[in-house]
């Protein structure tokens, strides 16, 4: 979750051209050093859980603690190399990761890349259908709002907003099953599909993993109204949370673009409200609304655990919890490379697409 | 607001900003505030107003009635107990936290910010790569690394509040770096120097009292966000045990395989307690937010709507490195 006022955690300054260098340098420069900051990033972030991981202890004994006695138990330790020096490991573990070897999860013995692209899709596909939702609900929203500053549809929208993020995901998505899984009936309660079309859906010839496109592909039109309807709940719990945030900031970044003058300009020649919000105030908003909403990601991601673990929804997130009950390190880094690339992709992509349309950002 | 004239007590953080709201703004801090207050009072008097203790086991799934106002869990506590004594864990965790990340965070910020440098490189870049991390994750990782999954009275605490003071020493590093550097270029800082001040007297003396104008602002969003991470934790099971401590997260796990069977009482209360206490601080903080930006300010309907000053940020506003060069004045 990220703090509601926070400004895009654009690179610091004197870290990069852009303060340094005012006098040249240009895009090129700015792009090759952003994109060599990457690597940084997720450096940092896997040196970090490598070694909080194995402050907790090690996974044999997690699995079979007490189980064992200590003797056996040593002796398994022993023969997996978890007794040996961490700096061993550590750089052992920076060596394969270097050469693509992430190896396999202690806890179910699976190839940690097959595992991350089997859940990994789950959660994409989650994270586009709340992303859906939280456009839906925020851009229009937000425009309104900012049309309607300070009065009562600006208040009731604002409070909505400030609802949205003051519930947590999972209380979210707990009312929802209450009302319209429970009470209604109308949709599913947990899971992504029934379990005859998840068999279905699995099975077929190089599936893409997004249930609703595997459904489509195979002409599978039964299947897909199930996926749709699984898919419902969790993608508005998720997208409530998004959604408040982008509303809030199409209203603040569109306030600020209907104020200048040639807004005014435009309104004194006689071109109505309507365009002016959705055209001419709207458009020089978005540089600044797509910077943060690629910012959105790391709230989206931690979100996605949330909504995954309360909707059974077998993705990154929901793996993610299991694998650290269980101590598997091999699975739970895995996860974290991946989502630290993710991370870190998105802000270098969102850093690059500020340059492109503000040249102000590389000078 | 060191602009406003007046006694100390108008020119405190939340005062002030009470004298300058108008309408619906103002409306919105005084609905903050007091639910703010109910919520602290709730805290403090948690022995007097809960009818049980925390951890005190009755029947399991009891509907709502007269000896139970809010029913029992699957586990047999009284849910009204549970959520009264709630409010007490998260006041706890909040201060904790967010005092051990001020202290640390202010620590760092100042001497990264003053010194410069390559520690300035070092400490930056790794602030950005724990600032840009899903906070969550990195919270379950520490609170496993500290109670090692399994918590006690006061470890389960503390664990908590060290989780969440790691995802915001950045935050807190990043606002008191910038400050610090442009504090650092200020006449009277170089006259401190001239004068053959020590940079520990300079730093804690000079640039701490000017750069830690912001905090009461991200100390009141902070604490919304520590509830919410603080109920992130307990519900994923990586928080503090029943036993333990009353808390709200790890209450709506629980309720969570109740709504199956329609049991609604479990998860609502608990559940409507963490949204109403993080509006409340949120209302507070934003309304501040707000007032601090001359261009977020509400206008007072009787005069004459001043012209906004596109591109000269607030002075008072929270700013992160960064947002400058966005060059709109970005405030989500």
């Amino acid at each position: 979750m990220t703090t509601l006022i926070d400004a895009p955690p654009q690179e610091a300054d004197g870290l990069l051209p852009t303060k340094k260098s005012r006098s040249g340098g240009g895009l090129g420069k700015y792009l090759v050093v952003r994109f060599f900051l990457i690597f940084p990033t997720i450096f940092i972030l896997i040196t970090l859980v490598f070694f909080l991981m194995r402050i907790t202890g090690d996974p044999i004994t997690a699995a079979l603690g007490g189980r064992l006695p200590p003797d056996a138990l040593q002796a398994r330790i022993h023969a997996a190399g978890y007794d040996r020096p961490i700096w061993v490991q550590y750089f052992e573990y920076l060596g394969q990761i270097a050469t693509g070897n992430f190896g396999r999860t202690i806890s179910d013995n699976l190839k940690v890349t097959d595992m991350l692209a089997t859940y990994g899709t789950a959660t994409l596909e989650l994270a586009i259908n709340s992303l859906v939702v939280a456009l839906i609900i925020g851009i229009p929203l937000g425009m309104v709002a900012a049309k309607y500053r300070d009065k009562w549809p600006d208040a009731v929208l604002r409070i909505f907003a400030i609802l949205s993020y003051a519930t947590p995901v999972f209380f979210a998505g707990l009312l929802l099953k209450l009302v319209f899984a429970v009470g209604l009936g109308w949709l599913p309660v947990a899971g992504r599909a029934k379990s005859g079309n998840e068999i279905a859906l699995t099975s077929l010839a190089n599936p893409t993993g997004i249930y609703w496109l595997d459904a489509i592909r195979s002409g599978n039109m039964g299947a897909l109204g199930d996926v749709m309807a699984h898919a419902v709940l969790p993608a508005i719990a998720l997208g409530l949370l998004t959604g408040g945030v982008f509303l809030r900031l199409v209203r603040t970044n569109v306030i600020g673009t209907l104020s200048k003058d040639y807004v005014e300009a435009g309104r004194s020649r006689g071109i109505r409200e309507f365009r002016l919000v959705t055209k001419h105030a709207y458009k020089p908003a978005l540089i600044p609304i797509i910077t943060v909403m690629g910012l959105q990601i790391a709230l989206l991601l931690g979100g996605a655990v949330l909504t995954e673990t309360t909707f059974e929804w077998k993705g990154l997130g929901f793996q993610l919890a299991q694998y650290l009950t269980a101590r598997d390190f091999v699975a739970v880094q895995g996860i974290v490379v991946l989502l630290a690339v993710i991370v870190a992709l998105t802000n270098f992509i969102v850093d690059v697409i500020a340059a492109l349309i503000d040249p102000r950002v590389r000078y | 607001m060191s602009r406003n004239e007046g006694s100390l007590f108008q020119r405190l953080p939340v005062v002030s900003h009470l004298g300058k709201s108008v309408g619906l703004q103002r409306g919105m801090l005084v609905t903050g505030l007091v639910i703010t207050a109910l919520f602290l009072l709730t805290a403090a008097l948690a022995p007097l107003i809960s009818p049980y203790g925390f951890a005190q086991h009755f029947d399991s799934q009891l509907p709502p009635s007269g000896t139970h106002p809010w029913g029992t869990t699957s586990g047999g506590y009284d849910v009204l107990s549970r959520v009264v004594w709630g409010t007490q864990t998260a006041v706890i965790v909040i201060v904790v936290a967010v005092i051990l990340s001020i202290f640390l965070g202010v620590a760092l910020g100042l001497v990264s910010g003053y010194i410069g440098g390559w520690l300035d490189r070092i400490l930056v870049v790794i602030a950005d790569a724990i600032y840009a991390f899903p906070t969550l994750l990195l919270a379950i990782v520490m609170s496993i690394a500290i109670s090692h999954g399994r918590s006690s009275m006061l470890g389960g605490i503390f664990a908590a509040a060290i989780s969440i003071t790691v995802v915001f020493i950045p935050q807190y590093f990043r606002v008191i770096r910038a400050e610090t550097i442009r504090l650092k270029a200020e006449p009277f800082v170089e006259s401190a120097m001239v004068v053959g001040a020590s940079s520990v007297r300079i730093m804690a003396r000079h640039i701490y009292k000017n750069a830690t104008r912001t905090l009461p602002l991200i100390f009141t969003l902070n604490a919304s966000e520590a509830i919410l991470t603080l109920a992130g934790l307990g519900f994923l099971g990586f928080g503090i045990e029943p036993s333990s401590a009353a808390e709200w997260g790890y209450d709506l796990n629980k309720a969570l395989s109740d709504t199956t069977a329609g049991i609604w009482w479990t998860g609502v209360f608990p559940g409507a307690a963490i949204v109403l206490t993080v509006l409340g601080l949120t209302l507070v903080g934003e309304s501040m937010n707000d007032l601090n930006d001359p261009r977020l300010r509400g206008r007072r309907r009787a005069g004459r709507k001043l012209p906004p000053a596109p591109g000269t940020p607030g002075s008072n506003t929270v700013h992160t490195p960064g947002t400058e060069t966005a060059g709109n004045g970005v405030t989500v």
